[in-house]
């Protein structure tokens, strides 16, 4: 029996990569004339759901139905030729040519064989007028903002396409807030013409500025689709993250003391630090011998606060004070040598070097310290990665095993040893527990308190709230790019929960 | 056991692929050309006693190629690529035709110049030009992939186009005949009896294996060519890793100019070194460097020239002409690709490990 109304409907999608089950049985159904915003944290199944849908991945198992007629997604492009598009967070126009002949590429009026210029700005005129916005297709796509260009590709999407559905992916995570705005109303005149509109975000206040319902996926299960009006904030957070309410009351009932921190000199102070469209200014003190949480759910801005102290990116407000020194030049070697230390979010893109070996690996950053020159000697190098490898309890024959082969709690153990091996006064850990086994997980929070009793100042981020209140003395919150909150001493979950969500 | 594992690591070896490509080359001349290997000393009128044969003019003819292909090991390592090598060539050659004799490049070709023999530029200034020449190029390469960002295809595309023009402006769009002795030394000269060319591979080889395998820099270009984000985390500057690679190759590319401009005592802006880039990059990969960067083996590199080398003399002496030596050439990087894809490497895995394993069994 299908509903009328329901454009797209999903049903029991399973889908299995070798070694992880990314979706389990998910139902998804969209219907015409809706916003409707898909979340979860990083892995919870999101873009496996959108790949499945677009035909760049097949199910193993589960019915698509479109229009109420079961379909066979076979690729992008025959998903395409059904009627549904997908406007990616990278635009993948071309910005030297004009914006009439990219809403048109292949398909351009002809006259006597060759390309009907006039007839061809016409139509792409109209197609623009379309959405109520203000573009000269004549001009280089190049000429107009992120925004401009993401409506021109939803353009060719609606018009070349003539798409029933569109899935917008990430769309405003590099848009300013008047941009978004524009960007928001293209969809809701969308909305009103028919079209059913997924919306994939990280940012929960235009979840609810915009979205008529919610999906919330979690480690590649269906949490619930649920009204968006009829569904608090603070419930949504906790959906994503895997919490019941009822299950955050009992912990708040049986919290306890906590010990006053001694006022210190800091060894890191941030004032008003911040980057456009990356970090709202925040401020931050990181002191020694403790353990500074960061709770945050994905785009928050926890990642990109930990790359402005670690100087990843230089900030373009406020200051930075290492050991009582302002910071001029921004870069991993000059944190490096100040003693600040980043075990990245992304292990694999931005920690380990997969086809180096677990020694190498480990004496990077170290040899980094020492430049080009003064070279480790290799039985040096063996020595420290044993100690590493040792002390971390990395599973391993031997250090010359190439990083690529260990398990993901391994790997983050070497990054963790090449770290340590600079003997770092302050260690940022950007979400070091995800992807690893629970036995791992345990290790690395227990080393993370031990670091900062030996008088370290860690910094721990984690969308994981349970270890981030376990292992930390302070805690900060981040939302929307923006610091909301700090606690002093313990917190329960349900308060991280709230000040994450923006309910008080 | 001990010899399995002693074959395996044999068979792991960076320069294990390349030489038994050497090999089979070799193996198919002693079979279809017995002379090949034919080598005898003449009496060099101004060398003295040198040694001759196909053999010796392959190492001294492919000389500037196996430079070429050890300054290429490092730009691929580090996940780049480098065209204008020919180029650089050319450049580097023209400079040093033009400091021998700098009237030619302003007037046209005077006979009693061209007959004396003799310069006003004393040599080692020549050859500092040369040189300068050719590192000045790698390191606007070095700028256009590292600083500015550019692809390398095409930051390197720009010098390999407008390097030959830059060549003939040196030499007033001349080919410049260079009347000049001493200059041959390096393309024609002799050390006790073997071409002056190998000594200087041999050097820039072991120079380059110090400079590299000595410091940290070679674990560094191999981290920036596996993972560069990951190598920038970790506190390394991959940018001035990356500057260094194209310099050193530009510093190559001169050297090879050097040598050639001095073996056929001229400097020609068009044809110097005309599709050494491609050749280079042929040497690297059979030496086992991927193209996408990481772990490296400049010996490997300069194995794969002479296999180059060899393969190119051979179809010469089987009466090939010239102007089908690429059609030819094809054949071998066809044959090259297929030898190092996954495929066959899986195929002799299995060859070698159920013949291990048979050994093993067996005691």
């Amino acid at each position: 029996m299908n509903n009328p109304i329901d454009v797209v409907k999903m049903l029991a999608i399973t889908k299995s990569f070798p070694g992880v089950l990314a979706l389990e049985d998910v139902d998804f159904a969209l219907r015409k004339g809706e916003i409707h915003a898909l979340v979860g944290e990083n892995g919870a199944g999101k873009s496996t759901l959108i790949k499945v849908l677009t035909g760049v991945e097949q199910p193993d198992k589960g019915v698509i139905e479109l229009d109420g007629k079961s379909v066979h997604v076979r690729s992008p492009q025959h998903s395409q030729e059904l009627g549904i598009s997908t406007v990616y967070q990278e635009i993948n126009l071309c910005t030297n040519i004009s914006v009439a002949e990219n809403i048109l590429l292949g398909r351009e009026p002809r006259r006597f064989g060759s390309i009907d210029w006039k007839k061809m700005n016409e139509v792409a005129q109209q197609a623009i007028d379309r959405l109520s916005i203000n573009v000269d297709v004549t001009q280089p796509l190049g000429n107009y903002s992120i925004a401009i260009q993401q409506m021109v590709a939803i353009t060719r999407a609606l018009e070349v396409l003539s798409a029933k559905v569109l899935i917008l992916d990430e769309p405003t995570s590099s848009l300013d807030m008047h941009e978004t705005n524009l960007l928001f109303d293209v969809m809701r005149k969308l909305k009103s013409e028919g079209i059913g509109i997924v919306f994939i975000t990280h940012f929960l206040d235009q979840i609810y500025q915009i979205a008529d319902r919610i999906t919330v996926l979690r480690n590649g299960k269906l949490v619930g689709t649920y009204e968006a009006a009829s569904l608090p904030r603070v419930e949504l957070v906790a959906k994503m993250l895997g919490r019941t309410l009822a299950e955050l009351d009992a912990m708040l009932k049986e919290k306890s003391q906590e010990e006053e921190e001694k006022e210190q000199q800091h060894l890191v102070e941030a004032k008003g630090l911040g980057l456009t469209k990356s970090l709202e200014p925040v401020d931050l003190e990181l002191n020694a011998n403790e353990v500074l949480g960061v709770a945050g759910l994905l785009g928050s801005g926890r990642t990109e606060m930990a790359s402005l102290i670690f100087g990843i990116t230089a900030p373009d407000t406020g200051s930075l004070i290492v050991d009582g020194e302002k910071v001029n030049k921004f870069s991993p070697l000059e944190s490096l040598k100040r003693g600040i230390a980043l075990c990245p979010e992304d292990r694999k893109a931005e920690g380990v070097v997969g086809d180096l070996t677990i020694r190498e690996n480990i004496i990077l950053a170290l040899q980094a310290r020492y430049g080009w020159f003064k070279f480790i000697p290799t039985q040096r190098q063996s020595e420290i990665a044993d100690r590493y490898i040792q002390l971390l309890g990395i599973v391993t024959p031997s250090a010359e095993q190439l990083v690529k082969n260990l398990s993901g709690g391994n790997q983050q153990k070497v990054i963790l040893g090449r770290w340590l091996a600079t003997n770092p006064k302050v260690l940022i850990l950007d979400e070091p527990t995800r992807g690893i086994d629970v036995g791992a997980k345990a290790e690395i929070q227990k080393l993370v308190m031990q670091l900062a009793e030996e008088g370290k100042s860690c910094v721990f981020i984690s969308s994981e709230l349970e270890e981030v209140v376990r292992v930390s003395h302070r805690v900060a919150v981040l939302r929307d790019r923006k610091k909301v909150a700090e606690y002093a001493g313990h917190v329960d979950e349900k308060t991280l929960i709230q000040a994450m969500a923006g309910e008080t | 056991m001990k010899l399995t594992s002693f074959l395996k690591k044999i068979r792991t070896s960076r320069i294990f692929w390349p030489l038994v490509a050497w090999a089979l080359i070799l193996i198919f001349n002693a079979i279809v050309a017995p002379g090949f290997f034919r080598l005898g000393i003449i009496e060099d009128p101004v060398y003295g006693k040198r040694l001759y044969g196909n053999l010796v003019d392959i190492f001294n003819n492919g000389a500037p190629l196996m430079l070429v292909a050890i300054g290429m090991t490092l730009v691929i390592a580090t996940g780049g690529v480098d065209l204008s090598v020919g180029a650089v060539i050319a450049i580097s050659a023209a400079m040093g035709a033009v400091l021998i004799n700098p009237a030619l490049g302003n007037q046209l070709i005077a006979n009693e110049i061209l007959t004396r023999n003799a310069t006003n530029t004393p040599l080692p200034l020549i050859i500092l030009a040369n040189l300068a020449a050719g590192t000045l190029c790698g390191l606007w390469n070095g700028f256009l992939v590292a600083k500015a960002k550019i692809q390398p295809m095409v930051a390197t595309l720009i010098l390999m186009v407008a390097g030959r023009g830059i060549a003939q402006l040196i030499t007033n769009g001349q080919i410049m005949t260079i009347y000049y002795t001493p200059y041959f030394w390096f393309g024609n000269g002799y050390i006790l009896g073997l071409p002056v060319s190998i000594y200087i591979v041999a050097l820039v080889l072991i120079l380059a294996w110090i400079l590299v395998r000595k410091t940290a820099i070679g674990l560094f270009i191999e981290s920036v060519g596996i993972n560069a984000k990951s190598t920038y985390y970790s506190g390394i500057n991959e940018q001035n890793v990356k500057l260094l690679a194209y310099t050193f190759c530009g510093f190559c590319g001169a050297i090879a100019g050097l040598i050639l401009s001095s073996y056929v005592h001229s400097a020609d802006g068009n044809n110097n070194g005309l599709n050494y880039e491609l050749d280079a990059i042929l040497a690297v990969v059979m030496g086992g460097t991927l193209m996408t960067g990481g772990r490296f083996s400049m010996l490997a590199s300069v194995i794969g020239a002479v296999v180059i080398w060899t393969f190119t003399v051979t179809v010469y002496s089987r009466g090939v002409p010239a102007n089908a030596l690429l059609a030819a050439k094809a054949v071998l990087v066809l044959l090259v690709i297929l030898l190092y894809s996954d495929y066959s490497h899986r195929l002799t895995n299995r060859l070698f490990e159920r013949r291990g394993s048979q050994h093993d069994t067996a005691h």
